[in-house]
């Protein structure tokens, strides 16, 4: 890669108690692309999404070796603040999870965490924020009413939103789709498509189709290990690895 | 012999309807009964004047006060003990030994007899810490009673907030205080304004812990360090006694009438906080 990658992760080993769920993996993610980390389930994705903004830190009991370099810094140092990592690296979950309150409010909460405290400020980031995941039109009328209210579709572009206002660097999605019906989805995959040129985006997708659709470089994992990664196109056209193809194709997963 | 599906079903929807119809009925024949022995005393000298006469005539006044004071005292106190006690347990620290052994003391203290407690608040807090018998004695005496069932509640109620919540304010940069009191207890508030209530329930209702720690004077209470009869203890000597049995169904008619009153006035503080997020 000519440019410096955003992510650099080195010889990562991820414990849960004494197994071992990520092994020996090694990755250079470059900035402003969208990278889809996939494969079948309990191949360590989601873990490997969680390690990226440390939010496998409250796992009890879970053990972490290696390195992850985020603009040339080890994520993991001793001296690194955890939430302002957090505010940097925002995550999508892979169920819909509006907090029981607004949709303002929702929005509003990462801001509110931080800094931010006149009303004004916050109004101008909750709009633009929503604007971006391109729910503005749908809620404008009624940001002050419960966000649990919303088709799921909705929400799970409210969290994106929720996302995007704290100005992140860095956006995980885990499954962001995997309840969702084909229009919603279709609408996520659009607005991940335009925020890939302010962000960096990295997406474990519910399925390989997904993956096909919106990123820009693949990563195909198995039992916790990196099987094979590259620019989608080349991955998809010419796997390297026979448990890629048989992936890919629908042989096993 | 088999019994159809359709027969269980019968006969399993009778008695569960039997079941919930006699405990209806019985809590209102109780509340009934009370109510039209009780109403005929109450008038606006019954409620605006102190007793006089040992409770032979006079109002019940200072016994509202008392009851009113001692309680409030109670909450004050377990509201914070209990809830961080279940923080403690369900958000600081993991499953081992130490929150066995709180979980154990709470639960036995759960089942003590509130004559004991009545007994302990008066060695200690009447006796030792030379608080005499006072509406602080007897406040901090259901204090402790309370706390097992405050405990109880908050923590099961923290404990059914839905673990996505915390993860997301992790997630959007949130420290472990921003997220318990941001994420974790508007969605737990129903929960504890359920133990607290169920508390100032008890403390209400409460006789025997209180008549050994906050006395039986029947003078308005000045401070919080005076003696006081509640109106749970008034109606115990008013009736044990065979002062005047309509005087003690008249109290206990008022009684009844600020329990229904505070349960009325929680519900629907709780409704309209929940009402705001959903």
């Amino acid at each position: 890669m000519t440019q410096q990658a955003k992510i650099v992760i080195r010889k990562l080993n991820f414990y849960y108690q004494k197994r071992l769920v990520i092994r020996e993996f090694n990755l250079e993610i470059p900035a402003n692309e969208i990278l889809a980390v996939f494969g079948p389930a309990n191949s360590g994705t989601t873990t490997l999404l969680r390690t990226l903004n440390r939010l496998c830190d409250l796992i009890p009991g879970a053990h972490l070796e290696g390195e992850i370099l985020l603009d040339g810094e080890n994520i993991y140092a001793p001296d690194v603040s955890v939430t302002e990592l957090r505010r940097r690296v925002g995550m999508v979950f892979d169920v819909p999870t509006p907090l029981p309150m607004s949709i303002f409010d929702n929005i509003a909460y990462g801001p509110r965490l931080g800094s931010m405290k006149t009303k004004a400020s916050v109004a101008e980031v909750v709009e633009r924020a929503l604007r971006m995941a391109v729910l503005w039109d749908e809620v404008k009328d009624r940001l002050h009413t419960p966000a649990t209210r919303l088709s799921g579709g909705q929400q799970q572009r409210l969290c994106i939103a929720r996302v995007l206002a704290l100005e992140p660097e860095v956006i995980l999605l885990d499954r962001p789709c995997s309840g969702l019906d084909p229009v919603s989805t279709a609408k996520i995959e659009e607005s991940l498509r335009q925020l890939k040129e302010h962000f960096t985006i990295i997406i474990a997708p519910h399925n390989v189709q997904q993956a096909g659709r919106v990123a820009d470089r693949v990563a195909f994992m198995l039992m916790g290990s990196m099987v094979e990664h590259g620019l989608t196109a080349e991955v998809f056209a010419n796997p390297k690895d026979k448990r890629t193809s048989d992936y890919i194709t629908g042989r096993f997963g | 012999m088999r019994v159809s599906a359709r027969s269980t079903q019968m006969i399993a929807k009778i008695v569960i309807w039997s079941a919930a119809l006699l405990v209806i009925v019985l809590l209102l024949a109780i509340m009934i009964y009370i109510l039209l022995k009780g109403v005929p005393t109450l008038n606006w000298q019954f409620l605006s004047e102190i007793p006089r006469d040992m409770g032979r005539s006079g109002g019940i006044l200072s016994t509202v006060v008392g009851t009113l004071l001692v309680t409030a005292v109670a909450i004050v106190v377990a509201t914070p003990l209990g809830v961080g006690t279940a923080f403690y347990l369900t958000e600081y620290t993991r499953e081992g030994r130490v929150t066995r052994i709180i979980r154990f003391s709470a639960e036995s203290l759960a089942g003590i007899p509130s004559i004991v407690y009545g007994l302990f608040g008066f060695i200690f807090f009447v006796i030792y810490l030379k608080l005499g018998w006072s509406i602080l004695s007897g406040g901090l005496t259901l204090a402790v009673m309370i706390l097992p069932t405050i405990i109880r509640t908050s923590e099961e109620a923290i404990r059914t907030v839905p673990s996505l919540y915390r993860e997301v304010s992790f997630s959007l940069g949130g420290t472990k205080w921003q997220t318990i009191t941001r994420a974790v207890i508007p969605s737990a508030l129903p929960g504890i304004a359920i133990g607290i209530i169920l508390g100032i329930g008890r403390c209400v209702a409460e006789t025997a812990a209180v008549i050994l720690t906050a006395g039986s004077a029947l003078r308005m209470p000045i401070s919080l360090f005076s003696p006081a009869r509640t109106m749970a203890v008034h109606f115990y000597i008013l009736a044990r006694e065979g002062i005047s049995m309509e005087r003690a169904y008249g109290t206990a008619a008022i009684l009844i009438i600020l329990i229904l009153l505070v349960n009325v006035v929680a519900n629907m503080l709780v409704n309209r906080f929940v009402a705001r997020g959903r």
